[in-house]
């Protein structure tokens, strides 16, 4: 590719948040790509699933979700905050969906960012052929990768892809990239029992480097989305977890041996 | 050795005890000092001003009654019961009179009043009609600016009914020679003037009412000093015996003498403070720099074994109680702008020295631990940030941020060193400021700063230009052009800033005949005392006695303004969606939306007043005919097309989202504020400057203001501060920080204002302080002035709303301070919960 061709390549994004403060250290502009492999069924960002554009209605107005944008219009985004970057350790985190899903892309933009000196993290499932993930891995400062159950069967049930392939490379990644930590979604009904949190950071504790792991306790923030775009909430009416519950589950969490945190 | 200790200092059983007491009773009216000032002013009718003032001051204090309240360790009190107010007939009255029988069941900042005390006030305000500073301020006025004032462009209100404050007398001066002290030099002062003089009467005569007023304050504590005396006589309570001994040494010795301990120190400052406050009614009289100037005394004895760090502490939560024992009386359309019973005692830590080196010492953190521990409004804390600020003392700041009380603020030193520099303080002195009342900065014991000089309501020029400056009929301001002849916003924009130089020049009339009333009828001989050069030019501060003289009134709807150029900019000039004209129907039929009775009753007003004025008779059937018609909302398709017109203007960029070309149409908007006003000077012999805040004046002025092309409807509040409009800014906090950081703040130099609000999540754990402390640092990086913060989920508050009683001690921060949230109006109470509420992600 050509010195700044980079720079104008497109992607599909569905929303920008600044002042990010849960996904990576510090404060953080989180540009989330649109498109994701899995269909997990308590996903809070619906809209974020398909790679097409859509139509969403929300508070009675109908918008569209989705927009094709270059990575010198994000770049041109990020750096207004670096200001705050710089007095916090923040700095570009990619999201979605599934930044894997536009894996060209989203090397581009971690490319670019880590050009102009911006801290950069992604927040990705880890489902895709590792050919995919390792060009993104030389400009990553930051790993943040789901593990959401170990049994694959169960896996497949919720997000309708089995984990072996996750699981794989999770062992790559952490090899080789600078810093990984592994999050999951606890999940009412799906993976909230002791046993399930304690195996998944039994997994995690295996991982080349990994010190840390974030439990990240089910909302139902995306409710209304799922009636905006006319979808099923598949999840069905869970309750939330109580502090009690999310306490038990630390404690589960670190015997594993690693430093647990619940929230990003 | 660390520099300072920043732990945290535990606290002492007794505050929640004398809080307790604080609110044990309501807040109800007091006649003492009105009658007694009455029977002073009325036995010296021959003698000069400041001489009158001076013996009224000494009658008052003489005749006051003492009340030390149980478990206090720093006494003297302006009213028997806490929280309650004194009346200040000398600078105005009837409108109390006129709320005796409403007073106590007003919704904001309601007052008991027994029929005792209305009749004792009856009596003394017989005395006082036509002897007012504002009656004597509304005979100076040009009739063009009281026309002004009666059509809310501006209000001089504040001290138009009241005294000035607004002002940091000289503490450190007092804790040093004490008042004895004072008297020296006024008498040394008085000996060396030779009677020839041509002002040798005019300064003989403030001189020796500055010995009169300091002789009062030495009586009146030796008064307290008697009481504690007797009531240590009578006391069963060992412990309680011994700490009455110690008040009374103590008030035998201070303010009298300069303080020879941190205690005596404390003891000394409570008396200026109190004090100040009695001779006048003005508020925000801020002890500034306490961290600063009570250093000496607490390091000396904290060395010599003297005291501990809690027992330190103890006493400087004690002052934290007392500082909310004062209480204001205000009309009550001033009680609704200023809600909250706020005295706007601004006191502030950290920041550099006179030589630019950084300040923070233990005090600086153990004000913030008074605050964490007394969790009250007063005082209005305030935090100075520099480049050198330790993170330390700013992440304790935060965690006190992060209970919600709305304190401290924070304030940039970057920004506002070179900017008092530009308005003539020397180096040393600007970066010796502090803050006073809500956001305005000046040089404490050197300066009278006039800083909350009127509230400008920026949109109103901007509904005048659609009207070619006319209402119902009549010229109010200037003819502009009709808006059907104007070819291009440059047009638009050329108007509005005439309308703008126009008011503003009355404003400056208005508020100079403000000034001259207040010099005439009520100089402050006892405050000039505590103010650089009043006593070596022998005349008071409201003569032009101090160093630094300014007039700051401030500007607010910044964003209204800049939103609504937007629109016109965008939608009519360059898109060309609709016309002017037809923009103004919109905004006359309030885009379509029916009106309230409040609002329809307004426009009726208009439209037959504008009827009258052409001569017509208007009937009471067709007046009821015209509401009638206002009511009802216009025809369908009428109403669609002012609905489409609100729809693009909805869809359109606004200011707070970091979008330049907007952004900086707003900095050109606040210009037009900020640069006709440093043109003018006042009858002191100093400048003006301008501020862009609006304390809370932005809902009760808003009620005000019709529609305006910004898409805001008509009589709802206008934009706070620099504060991007309410739920407008939807990029977070960093975009709107932004946005604000690109207007210009430093010409601004009477203070801005930006409220923000966090939901509680946003500051969890130390992370969200630190990302907090970041984003602070961050604005200020961008040369932002200001910054507050509202930490209280929207539900909280709407709760709070629903269920007053379960809410008794939320402390919300307004706009330049902190209240009571269930204390406030509702209307108030709306537009915090409608601020946009910023969360972490």
């Amino acid at each position: 590719m050509d010195n700044h061709d980079y720079l104008n390549s497109k992607g599909r994004i569905f929303d920008i948040q600044r002042f990010s403060v849960h996904d990576g250290p510090g404060i953080r502009t989180i540009f989330f790509l649109k498109g994701c492999f899995l269909r997990c069924r308590w996903c809070c960002n619906p809209e974020s699933q398909s790679g097409d554009i859509e139509q969403m209605t929300i508070a009675g107005k109908t918008k569209t979700v989705g927009r094709d944008v270059t990575v010198a219009e994000l770049v041109e985004i990020a750096e207004r905050d670096r200001i705050y970057y710089s007095r916090s350790g923040g700095g570009v985190t990619l999201s979605g969906g599934e930044c894997l899903y536009q894996s060209e892309f989203a090397a581009n933009l971690l490319r670019a960012c880590k050009e102009k000196g911006i801290n950069t993290a992604i927040e990705s499932t880890g489902f895709s052929d590792f050919s995919k993930i390792e060009p993104l891995l030389a400009n990553l400062d930051l790993f943040l990768m789901d593990i959401k159950h170990t049994q694959s069967a169960k896996h497949k049930q919720f997000t309708g892809v089995p984990n072996e392939l996750i699981k794989q490379n999770a062992h790559l990644i952490a090899k080789a990239c600078k810093e990984l930590i592994i999050r999951v979604p606890v999940i009412p009904t799906f993976n909230d029992t002791p046993e399930e949190i304690a195996d998944i950071a039994a997994f995690a504790a295996t991982l080349h480097g990994v010190k840390e792991i974030h439990l990240l306790p089910y909302h139902r923030l995306g409710y209304d989305k799922y009636i905006g775009l006319g979808r099923e909430y598949s999840i069905g009416d869970v309750e939330l977890l109580s502090s009690d519950k999310i306490s038990t589950l630390k404690a589960a969490a670190e015997r594993s041996g690693l430093i647990v945190k619940i929230g990003g | 050795m660390a520099k300072y200790y920043s732990k945290e200092i535990s606290k002492s059983p007794r505050i929640d005890i004398l809080k307790k007491a604080l609110f044990a009773n309501k807040p109800r009216i007091e006649a003492d000092r009105a009658v007694l000032l009455t029977e002073s002013y009325k036995a010296t009718e021959n003698l000069p001003i400041s001489e009158r003032r001076a013996r009224a001051f000494s009658h008052i204090l003489h005749n006051l009654p003492v009340t030390i309240r149980d478990n206090e360790l720093v006494v003297g009190s302006a009213t028997v019961m806490p929280r309650s107010s004194q009346t200040f007939p000398e600078f105005s009255f009837s409108w109390l009179e006129d709320e005796f029988d409403t007073i106590s069941t007003r919704s904001a900042d309601p007052f008991e009043i027994s029929d005792d005390t209305k009749q004792r006030l009856r009596e003394a305000y017989k005395y006082w009609n036509g002897k007012t500073t504002s009656d004597l301020a509304l005979s100076f006025m040009v009739p063009e600016a009281i026309k002004a004032i009666e059509h809310n462009i501006f209000t001089v209100g504040n001290y138009f009914y009241n005294g000035v404050g607004h002002v940091s007398a000289d503490y450190a001066k007092v804790l040093k020679i004490g008042f004895k002290g004072i008297m020296q030099q006024a008498a040394k002062e008085l000996g060396s003037l030779c009677v020839t003089l041509a002002d040798y009467n005019s300064r003989a005569s403030f001189l020796k009412s500055v010995i009169i007023s300091a002789q009062a304050a030495i009586d009146f504590a030796h008064r307290y000093a008697s009481k504690a005396e007797e009531l240590a006589a009578s006391c069963s309570d060992s412990v309680r015996k011994a700490e009455l001994q110690a008040i009374a040494a103590n008030c035998r010795t201070v303010p009298e003498n300069g303080a020879k301990s941190f205690y005596e120190a404390c003891q000394s400052f409570w008396f200026v403070q109190l004090l100040i406050q009695i001779e006048s009614n003005g508020h925000s009289v801020s002890p500034g720099r306490f961290d600063q100037y009570m250093y000496p005394y607490y390091k000396a004895d904290l060395d010599a074994g003297k005291i501990t760090r809690e027992y330190a502490q103890e006493l400087i939560d004690c002052i934290w109680i007392k500082l909310n024992d004062l209480s204001k009386v205000r009309d009550h359309a001033s009680a609704a702008g200023f809600a909250g019973y706020s005295m706007f005692q601004n006191l502030i830590c950290g920041g550099q020295d006179r030589d630019g080196v950084d300040a923070t010492n233990d005090l600086s953190f153990m004000c913030i631990t008074a605050s964490l521990h007394t969790m009250l409004p007063q005082p209005s804390l305030s935090m100075r940030v520099w480049n050198g600020t330790p993170h330390d003392l700013i992440v304790w700041a935060a965690k006190l941020t992060r209970t919600g009380i709305g304190l401290p603020a924070y304030y940039n030193d970057e920004v506002i060193v070179p900017a008092l520099v530009s308005r003539g303080l020397t180096m040393a002195d600007a970066r010796d400021y502090n803050i006073i009342g809500c956001v305005e900065p000046q040089k404490s014991g050197k300066t009278d700063g006039w800083h909350d000089a009127a509230f400008f309501n920026m949109c109103r020029p901007l509904e005048l230009v659609f009207t070619n400056g006319y209402e119902n009929g009549e010229l109010v301001t200037i003819e502009t052009g009709d808006i059907n002849d104007m070819k291009s916003f440059d047009d638009f924009f050329k108007a509005y800033k005439k309308q703008m130089k126009y008011c503003i020049a009355l404003m400056v009339n208005a508020d100079n005949a403000v000034d001259m009333a207040h010099m005439q009828r009520a100089p402050l001989p006892f405050l000039s005392s505590m103010i650089e050069d009043c006593i070596g030019r022998g005349k008071s501060a409201q003569e032009g006695g101090a160093l630094y003289n300014f007039t700051g009134p401030q500007g607010f709807g910044i964003a209204n303004v800049a939103d609504s150029l937007f629109t016109i900019k965008k939608l009519v000039f360059e898109q060309g969606k609709f016309t002017l004209a037809e923009l103004k129907a919109a905004l006359d039929a309030n885009f379509g939306k029916a009106q309230n009775s409040d609002g329809a009753s307004k426009i009726t007003t208009g439209i037959v007043k504008a009827l009258a004025a052409k001569g017509a008779q208007v009937s009471e059937e067709q007046i009821a005919e015209i509401f009638k018609a206002v009511t009802d909302s216009t025809s369908g398709v009428t109403n669609s097309k002012y609905k489409q017109i609100l729809d693009e203007i909805d869809s359109l960029d606004k200011f707070g989202n970091d979008i330049d070309e907007v952004d900086l149409l707003a900095r050109e908007a606040a210009y037009s504020f900020t640069r006709p006003v440093e043109k003018y000077t006042n009858p002191r012999g100093g400048t003006y400057q301008a501020g862009l805040y609006p304390v809370s004046a932005n809902v009760p002025l808003g009620a005000q203001t019709g529609a305006t092309p910004d898409g805001r409807y008509a009589f709802t509040p206008v934009a706070d501060g620099v504060s991007p409009s309410a739920g407008k800014d939807v990029c977070g906090p960093t975009a709107s920080a932004n946005s604000v950081s690109k207007l210009d703040h430093g010409i601004a130099s009477n203070g801005t204002l930006f409220n923000m609000k966090f939901h509680p999540s946003a500051l969890e754990g130390d992370s969200g302080i630190e990302s907090f402390v970041a984003l602070i640092r961050g604005f200020f990086d961008r040369k932002g002035s200001h910054v507050q913060f509202n930490v209280v989920s929207r539900e909280t508050l709407i709760d709070a709303q629903k269920h007053p009683e379960n809410y008794q001690g939320l402390v919300v921060r307004v706009a330049g301070y902190s209240a009571m949230f269930t204390t406030l109006s509702k209307a108030l109470q709306d537009d915090i919960i409608n601020r946009t509420q910023q969360g972490g992600f």
